[in-house]
């Protein structure tokens, strides 16, 4: 059955966006992941127009990312605090985004733009999954455990200083809102929650613990893709409602299964397997963008006299 | 379509031709909604004729500026360099004969009446940079290889089908058909000159629930965004509820 979506223009078969949303809520239940640095590229694959994939997928987020934080939440693991810091970062950094992609779409650099920050960083996160998890995968096998992560407080030496109760901090916020920045920035440019870039950075770079991450970075990620979804929809029209309605109901369903599947797989072989994922979507993205395009030209914006 | 419909409609202008008219023509619509299950229309324009001849239809998309670019390789990736703006393009653009166009007309009547894309005439738009004739001519055939290619452009020799003084032919519309007014333009060719033509508008709009939608997004962009932030909002918590009962 073929549904014709009115922002992107085209007609889809539904069954084909339920099952990736199927299928991307899926591994984010098993990884717990958002999923949405897969599901961009999978829509810019089929054949959507890129910046309508980006604007719809942060769409698509706010939902993920509500539906997700109200477990955190009831367990107390959001340091809400902590994450309107990272808001007020993330609001700056995701409207200067969404402009910035106004500005790129102009001149024809939004779908290289796209392409290439992809490329960057599921490349880099991929590997850095696939090393770790094979580290820790031979590591098991000689019976020993990994340390505990040690924590940086450099930001102790920063000024502007607030106390984070709930994440036991007392560190500047000049670091968080760098981080909520430009995080921001990658969410408006690739339609994606950032908490692949988030998570690390709270832990490593910011010290939080590890409890409350998840939680803060989920609720920070509803307001950053808000705030997108907001200034997409004003500055270039492209987020596609209906789309977004459809890649949510795959993607919930998905999710809740593979949240279930999660428990039969160990760790390690999760996250190589999920590095393996990322590093093939990696590669066809460079593959498009390295070997000659059947055609050089092509058609940009049009506009009706 | 209904044959049944389309024979009456037949055997009325096989009569009226027979009153004077040279050519006679009619489409089994004037409009085509974009609605949830639009994958593309085709239409049938149907007519008579008064005597053994060609018919040549054109039709003509909404016109509209276009961005067409060239991409050039930059330390190992392909990346859009040049880009020029052209003018009146039309945003669709089809052509059906009876027989080869070239056997039909003269290039000079070709290429005045616009039968065929090679006889497109698009300007440059004023604010687009200059560019030699050479680039033009390649940017002009990069367009109707685009525009072909995602089914917007086509010319079917042979498609118009005659039985005696009858005559029809289908024109595709694809899903990804523009919204606008389109222009069908019917000739009648006898012996190489225009004898007679006929000229009917089409519409294509989006309707029902695409149109709100559409309207919405480009009218009330602020509106929509927060609808939209409110729809994914509630489904997030009600999956969220959902889930957690079972």
């Amino acid at each position: 059955m073929q549904i014709y979506f009115p922002i992107a223009e085209l007609s889809l078969n539904v069954f084909v966006v339920l099952a990736m949303g199927g299928g991307v809520g899926f591994l984010s239940g098993l990884f717990g992941v958002g999923g949405g640095f897969l599901m961009t590229p999978l829509l810019i694959f089929i054949g959507v127009p890129p910046a309508v994939a980006v604007a719809t997928e942060a769409n698509q987020i706010i939902a993920a990312s509500a539906s997700g934080v109200i477990a955190h939440w009831r367990r107390g693991n959001v340091d809400i605090k902590m994450g309107l810091v990272l808001v007020a970062g993330g609001f700056v950094g995701s409207t200067a985004g969404s402009f910035l992609f106004k500005l790129l779409r102009e001149i024809g650099q939004i779908d290289l733009v796209i392409s290439l920050t992809f490329v960057v960083f599921l490349g880099v996160i991929g590997t850095l999954m696939l090393i770790e998890s094979v580290r820790l995968i031979l590591r098991s096998r000689k019976g020993t455990y990994r340390k505990k992560a040690h924590q940086h407080y450099w930001a102790h030496g920063l000024p502007f200083k607030m106390r984070f109760h709930k994440s036991k901090l007392y560190i500047s916020v000049i670091p968080p809102i760098l981080v909520g920045f430009f995080v921001g920035l990658l969410a408006a440019i690739m339609g994606v929650g950032g908490g692949f870039i988030m998570i690390p950075a709270m832990i490593y770079l910011l010290g939080m613990p590890t409890a409350v991450v998840v939680g803060t970075s989920l609720f920070q990620i509803i307001f950053v893709t808000a705030n997108v979804t907001f200034f997409h929809s004003i500055n270039t029209q492209t987020v596609d409602v209906l789309l977004a309605i459809l890649l949510l109901a795959g993607a919930v369903i998905g999710a809740q299964f593979g949240a279930r599947f999660s428990g039969r797989l160990r760790g390690e072989q999760l996250r190589a397997l999920l590095g393996i994922i990322v590093l093939a979507v990696c590669a066809k993205l460079i593959v498009d963008l390295v070997f000659e395009p059947n055609d050089l030209f092509s058609i940009g914006e049009t506009i009706s006299e | 379509m209904n044959q049944f419909v389309v024979s009456c409609l037949l055997a009325t202008l096989y009569t009226s031709t027979a009153a004077g008219q040279a050519l006679v023509a009619d489409m089994s619509e004037n409009s085509i909604s974009i609605t949830s299950n639009f994958t593309g229309q085709d239409i049938l324009l149907f007519g008579a004729t008064d005597g053994p001849s060609d018919v040549v239809v054109v039709v003509r998309g909404p016109r509209e500026d276009l961005v067409i670019r060239r991409k050039s390789r930059v330390g190992g990736i392909w990346m859009n360099r040049r880009s020029v703006t052209f003018h009146s393009v039309p945003a669709y653009y089809a052509v059906a004969s009876n027989r080869p166009l070239a056997d039909i007309a003269s290039q000079a009547l070709r290429t005045q009446h616009r039968m065929g894309g090679a006889f497109l005439d698009f300007p440059l738009a004023e604010n687009s940079p200059s560019i030699t004739d050479e680039e033009l001519i390649e940017f002009r055939r990069a367009i109707l290889r685009n525009k072909r290619r995602d089914d917007l452009y086509f010319e079917t020799e042979g498609s118009v089908r005659f039985r005696e003084r009858l005559f029809r032919t289908s024109i595709v519309f694809p899903a990804n058909a523009p919204e606008g007014d389109y222009t069908v333009q019917t000739y009648l060719l006898r012996g190489g000159v225009i004898v007679d033509q006929d000229s009917s508008p089409l519409t294509i709009r989006k309707a029902g629930l695409e149109r709100t939608i559409f309207d919405l997004a480009h009218d009330q962009p602020a509106l929509y965004g927060i609808i939209a932030i409110v729809i994914a909002l509630a489904s997030g918590w009600l999956a969220a509820a959902a889930f957690r009962r079972t």
